[in-house]
């Protein structure tokens, strides 16, 4: 593809932007006093601030061009990882878990799995959890020097040493709360960055009318309805109506439970963000108040993407073509921010596209370094040290958290397969872990030899039913029937996924009931006080306004999501 | 709170605004035709220039109001 020529006005945005970035890790750095301090921002955060670090830390590299690329790809139905796939699950995790995660004073979600469960428990998740954020900083530092290299010519060093600097520079001096100060600092940078694009796009295309028009003519040249590329569920009856190959059942319980569940309400990523809140109440707005601004992201990062093959499959011919003929979708955000930007904005909204990538990287390590602490160093190597020693512990985790982050973005480069099959094994690992969470905190019942056998019969569950089917048009291996025999044909990726996580949560949903039913409690009811549903005594918001009470903020935020579906439909 | 980060962020965008509304009235009009000739540096160089002067303007009432019933203002922690 063609180049994108950076003038000096863009190098100067960026270079302010660096600047802020380090200075606000500096200012940060004389409140770091306690191990707590560098791991959870000394529980001191408001919950405006946590609220937008909860979705800035998930507005990684996948989300932007990934998004984007969703977009150009399947049109508007990208928008289910949005108003089906996270805000129902944010707004459970807000009202329901986030008593027993803040309340129990847990200072990681591995370390909640050890007070409710046990040991092993634990470290099952600590260590699985552990490796995989170091991969996907990796991933992610990987993805944007590859981008940079191609989109403005930069040497995939220069970027990977740049960014692993930076984001080194500034949660070594200022812990969590310069990460989270940071990633607000780039949420806002993101929308300024990219709302001129979407706008300037919109205009292009004729508005939201002109856009349906040109993607109706994308989507009967594809051989679907008119409307495949412009509406959310119209087209879910059956997988073969829809570009994303999905049915409506296999989209609403695998993506819209399992994956969405399992990601918002167990991955510490994010829950970390808001056990850094300052009260109980502040952490259980967190998430809801990430809530709002989340259900609207779909018009900055999916928009631009359905604009970029609107004007494409219009004879624009706007998005380089591989060698099989299909559009190069990943490369969708990045044309259009050359394509409509000139020198001043450019710089802007590539500094907001590198932003979105290091608040990526940031989240990962952050969440890293206090699990590696917290739950590996102190519970497993060195316990019983002084809080100094944990806090020093800490920085020299979160440096070599970096470290290993760029062996794996230079692993990336040579050994593209292992860093799929990672990710496919995360996957499995990932995908069960919302059964024993829900059923760990609303059933008393359920054992610690139950959570874990139930969590390994799950992930394997999740490879089993991997390795017996296959996407439609892929050959066996890493894109699953690994053992030779295909006992299903999934019509995409997407739905093999999906049900993949299906299964694998039915399977730990099942196994950890049986297993439990079978084996002693480890655990009293006084011992479960403050972990579990019925043990916990009921929260009352009486004190608090009306309006700020988070089951008004639920409310409004599942009406205004339900309002958006139908607009969409 | 330690650090009041509308400062900041307030901060760095009125700085992007006089930066890219000074770029929107000294650049060669040709370079917006990619831009459907709208002059956008300047027009979105204007938009940051408010939000930043707000962002500023909230930072600075909070450290130097009473901080009765403000949740958000700067202390020592």
């Amino acid at each position: 593809m063609q180049q994108i020529h950076l003038s000096a006005i863009d190098y100067a945005i960026l270079g302010v932007y660096f600047a802020f970035v380090l200075g606000i890790g500096w200012a940060l750095r004389r409140f770091v006093k306690s191990s707590e301090d560098f791991f959870l921002s000394g529980r001191s955060i408001p919950a405006w601030i946590a609220g937008l670090a909860f979705i800035s830390a998930n507005l990684g590299a996948q989300e932007v061009i990934g998004m984007g690329a969703s977009g150009a790809k399947y049109g508007m139905m990208t928008s289910h990882f949005y108003w089906l796939g996270a805000i129902p699950a944010m707004v459970f995790v807000g009202i329901f878990m986030m008593p027993f995660y803040y309340g129990s004073r847990a200072r990681s979600v591995p370390e909640y799995l050890k007070l409710r469960f046990d040991e092993k428990t634990r470290g099952f998740n600590a260590i699985t959890f552990a490796v995989m954020t170091v991969f996907s900083s990796g991933i992610s530092m990987y993805a944007l020097a590859k981008l940079l290299e191609l989109i403005l010519g930069w040497s995939f060093h220069t970027s990977v040493i740049l960014s692993a600097a930076i984001v080194l520079a500034y949660i070594f001096l200022g812990g969590l709360t310069s990460a989270i100060y940071n990633e607000v600092l780039q949420f806002f940078l993101i929308v300024m960055g990219f709302l001129p694009l979407v706008l300037l796009g919109l205009k292009d295309v004729g508005g939201w009318d002109g856009l349906t028009a040109k993607l109706s003519t994308v989507a009967t040249n594809a051989g679907y309805a008119p409307g495949a590329w412009s509406s959310s569920w119209r087209h879910l009856d059956s997988a073969s109506a829809n570009p994303m190959g999905v049915e409506w059942f296999g989209l609403v319980m695998g993506l819209g439970f399992v994956l969405s569940f399992g990601y918002w309400c167990t991955d510490f990523l994010v829950v970390q963000r808001a056990m850094a809140a300052d009260s109980m109440t502040a952490a259980r707005r967190t998430p809801l108040l990430a809530a709002i601004p989340k259900m609207l992201f779909p018009a900055l990062v999916i928009l631009p993407g359905m604009i970029a093959i609107a004007m494409h499959g219009t004879g624009g011919g706007l998005l380089p073509v591989e060698s099989d003929g299909t559009p190069n979708y990943n490369l969708a955000v990045p044309v259009m921010l050359g394509h409509y930007l000139p020198s001043g904005l450019l710089g802007l909204g590539l500094t907001a596209l590198m932003a979105s990538f290091m608040s990526g990287m940031a989240g990962n390590v952050t969440a890293f370094n206090a699990v590696w602490t917290y739950d590996i160093y102190q519970s497993h190597i060195r316990p019983g040290q002084s809080d100094q020693h944990y806090l020093r512990m800490g920085q020299v985790a979160t440096v070599f958290g970096i470290l290993l982050s760029v062996v794996a973005a230079y692993a990336a480069t040579r050994f593209n397969n292992i860093l799929d099959m990672l990710q496919l094994v995360f996957a499995f690992v990932n995908a069960p872990l919302f059964a024993t969470f829900l059923l760990g905190m609303f059933w008393r019942r359920t054992t610690g030899h139950g959570a874990f056998y139930g969590l390994l019969i799950g992930t394997a569950a999740a490879a089993v039913h991997h390795g017996l089917v296959l996407p439609h048009g892929a050959t066996p291996g890493l894109k699953g029937a690994f053992f030779g025999t295909v006992l299903h044909t999934y019509p995409s990726e997407m739905a093999q996924n999906f049900w993949t996580a299906i299964f694998a949560w039915s399977a730990c949903f099942v196994a950890t009931i049986a297993i439990s039913l079978a084996t002693r409690r480890n655990k009293s009811d006084d011992e479960l006080k403050g972990l579990v549903y019925a043990l916990t005594p009921r929260l009352t918001d009486h004190e608090i306004v009306w309006y700020k009470r988070p089951a008004t903020l639920a409310v409004l935020v599942l009406g205004l999501t339900l309002v958006l579906n139908v607009i969409f439909w | 709170m330690k650090l009041d980060l509308r400062l900041p962020i307030g901060l760095m965008f009125t700085i992007f605004g006089v930066m890219l509304t000074l770029y929107g009235l000294a650049s060669d009009p040709a370079i917006y035709a990619r831009s459907l000739g709208i002059n956008i540096n300047l027009w979105w160089g204007l938009v940051l220039l408010v939000f930043g002067l707000v962002m500023l303007g909230f930072a600075l009432r909070a450290q130097r109001g009473p901080k009765s019933n403000d949740t958000h203002s700067t202390s020592t922690p």
